[in-house]
């Protein structure tokens, strides 16, 4: 069992751009390790350098917790440096438009909120955030709301990732393990494990 | 009564451990492949939880991302690269995994070797640290890359959890004009259904354009599924499939191979499959394509120019100037004649040897652009050796191209290889993000092998189909 995670709250970081890929998150150069630890400062390192405003570098945004980002966030290579980059920078949790799948799993392995709301919450959430950088947000997974301030609005999970981070059984690892015999009896059923006799 | 299961839902049944009750399905892996980038960290997952590695022989481990492709000796001269090449050698000795390293002869891309040595093969699921695992769909598997967790997860269990996508059949009819390739028809694809189209789905491509193809074609199609957001894209096993499979070093063999046929070939979706959603292309409709921007459906056909902001849904303009900008493009000029700085002929795209054919039939004669510095990376050691063998390198390296050794190199530059400041590279890979390429402010045109090669020798985006030695 890991830690329940019901709900996040934190000062947000607006990025409301669209097909972000991961690429972008954490550049292929800071690959080349055997740890993810250190990666937090490297998030979105390139961006960073063209874009003199770029909201990772604002001092308003330092220490917060909750990213809110577009459509199709995290698209592209699957490596898990991204949302490690990103958590270690501080965020533990995501509210965007839609999320590639990978990157969706990984934050699932994570324990990172990863939520969807429209594109119209999202501006509103971001316009809050960014006309006062220190207003609160609780992303709620119970009630799945996202709140800021007097702003509330719904958002979406998939239920089974939803579940697990909220009854704490999201060391997948763990649970995985705990089926050993029902795996190997299983393997016993598959053709190309059994010379094609089953 | 006939099973109206897709292909897809057929081996995810098979593979079905157990269902939660929250509907994740514990999937088991057939093949588990490896390499150097995504492991380390798995690895020492299990090292910390005192855990072995379940089912060794159905995993296997390359080194491809970090492999330099001019200089090979070790120790290398990147100490971090050096440092994962190490980790990979101990932690595969030390749990048990094959490695084909440096020295095998066998080395290579990843989803180059898994084809080449017979480990994919129908009905399988087959997972990978990587995104690209989706080639291996070519086969008729469920593969799908997976995060460094998930690694860890399947080294120890040989399982994962999951949840069911649902499944698209993308169905393209009709022969392919001379001169477009099935790297075209995935960039086709990606450009109408969009990056983010695939997301919740598994790709099925059906239709005579599949049918026609070789494997190694369908395996640049299913290559892309991921660039389409489909975790997952693959083709129905067929003869070709089986002949591909046939004599290779971890198929079956003998009486088994009959039996191993039977059962690939009972797996494809029957006639009255049924699919969650269909999409229908003409390949007439098709012609050589180029990326101009930063995701992999920003592309046009070679004849059409870019497009016009004003002209384009107002959700999308911020992004599509985004790229404009990046790009140093302007809104409706064409994209042919671009000039470039370098060409990259390589990828688990399209760096097999039918791409290596293709690209020095196009070269054969002529000399590269004297401002352009043009690689070519095969895509394992074997494709390497037989390009050799034929003769392909002398063709290259004649026309000015450099002829390196196997790895992923450009594609993603995490070894030496790597654009400079703002270079503009007309590449065989499979993504134009910002700074993918190795420079944070280069820029990347995707297109065919064959396109690639032409443009290196003019030093622009030309139309293959205009350069003259198209075959009919």
């Amino acid at each position: 069992m890991s830690t329940k995670i019901k709900s996040v709250s934190g000062t947000g970081i607006p990025l409301l751009l669209d097909d972000i890929d991961t690429d972008r998150i954490i550049p292929a150069r800071y690959l080349r390790c055997v740890t993810f630890e250190g990666l937090g400062e490297f998030a979105f390192e390139d961006d960073r350098q063209q874009d003199p405003n770029h909201p990772f570098d604002k001092a308003e945004y330092k220490g917060s917790s909750v990213l809110i980002a577009g459509r199709n966030f995290g698209c592209g290579s699957s490596r898990e440096h991204a949302p490690q980059s990103l958590m270690r920078w501080g965020i533990k949790a995501i509210v965007a438009e839609s999320f590639a799948e990978i990157f969706f799993g990984n934050c699932s392995s994570l324990g990172i909120v990863a939520v969807r709301a429209t594109r119209e919450d999202l501006q509103t959430l971001g316009a809050a955030i960014e006309s006062n950088p220190t207003t609160q947000l609780k992303v709620d997974l119970e009630s799945l709301t996202v709140t800021a301030g007097d702003i509330s609005v719904s958002v979406e999970m998939a239920d089974s990732a939803r579940d697990a981070l909220v009854t704490g059984e999201w060391d997948y690892l763990g649970q995985l393990l705990s089926a050993a015999d029902q795996v190997t009896a299983h393997a016993a059923t598959i053709p190309y494990l059994n010379g094609f006799t089953k | 009564m006939s099973d109206r299961r897709n292909l897809f839902n057929k081996v995810w049944d098979l593979h079905t451990v157990r269902t939660l009750p929250n509907q994740q399905t514990q999937l088991f892996i057939g093949l588990h492949l490896i390499h150097e980038v995504t492991s380390p960290q798995a690895y020492e997952i299990l090292r910390d939880r005192g855990l072995k590695v379940a089912y060794r022989e159905r995993t296997i481990a390359t080194v491809d991302h970090i492999v330099p492709t001019a200089d090979q000796s070790r120790p290398f001269k990147d100490l971090l690269a050096e440092q994962m090449m190490s980790a990979i050698e101990k932690n595969c000795d030390e749990f048990g995994v094959t490695l084909l390293d440096l020295k095998d002869g066998r080395q290579g891309i990843v989803h180059v070797v898994g084809p080449e040595q017979g480990l994919t093969q129908p009905g399988m699921t087959i997972v990978c640290g990587d995104s690209h695992t989706s080639t291996h769909g070519a086969f008729g598997s469920i593969a799908i890359g997976i995060g460094t967790s998930n690694v860890a997860q399947v080294l120890a269990t040989q399982t994962m959890f999951l949840d069911r996508p649902k499944v698209r059949r993308i169905v393209v009819n009709g022969d392919l004009a001379p001169g477009v390739y099935a790297k075209d028809v995935i960039l086709h694809i990606i450009q109408k259904l969009g990056v983010q189209g695939g997301v919740g789905y598994a790709y099925e491509y059906a239709g005579s354009t599949f049918d026609a193809m070789s494997m190694e074609e369908r395996m640049t199609v299913c290559n892309m599924s991921i660039e389409g957001g489909a975790r997952c894209g693959y083709i129905n096993p067929d003869e070709k499939t089986v002949e591909y499979l046939c004599g290779r070093p971890y198929s079956p063999q003998g009486d088994e191979f009959e039996a191993a046929t039977e059962w690939w070939l009972s797996l494809a979706s029957g006639d009255d499959a049924e699919f969650d959603d269909e999409v229908v292309f003409n390949a007439s409709d098709i012609e050589p394509t180029v990326t101009w921007g930063i995701t992999p459906a920003q592309s046009v056909g070679i004849s059409q120019p870019l497009p016009i902001l004003s002209e384009c849904p107002v959700g999308e303009r911020v992004l599509l100037g985004e790229a404009l900008e990046f790009m140093g493009l302007a809104e409706g000029q064409p994209v042919m004649g671009t000039r470039i700085d370098v060409a990259f002929i390589g990828s688990c795209t399209n760096g097999r040897i039918s791409d290596l054919r293709e690209a020095a039939r196009i070269a054969a004669g002529h000399k590269v652009a004297p401002n352009v510095k043009a690689i070519v990376v095969p895509g394992s050691q074997l494709v390497r050796e037989q390009a050799m063998a034929e003769g392909l390198h002398k063709i290259f390296e004649a026309a000015g191209f450099e002829w390196r050794g196997a790895g992923c190199s450009m594609c993603l530059a995490m070894n030496p290889d790597k654009l400079q400041g703002r270079e503009v590279c007309a590449s065989s890979s499979n993504r134009n993000f910002k700074g993918r390429q190795g420079s944070p402010t280069g820029r990347t045109l995707l297109m065919s092998p064959a396109m690639v090669a032409a443009a290196a020798i003019e030093g622009k985006v030309v139309d293959i189909r205009e350069f003259g030695c198209v075959t009919a």
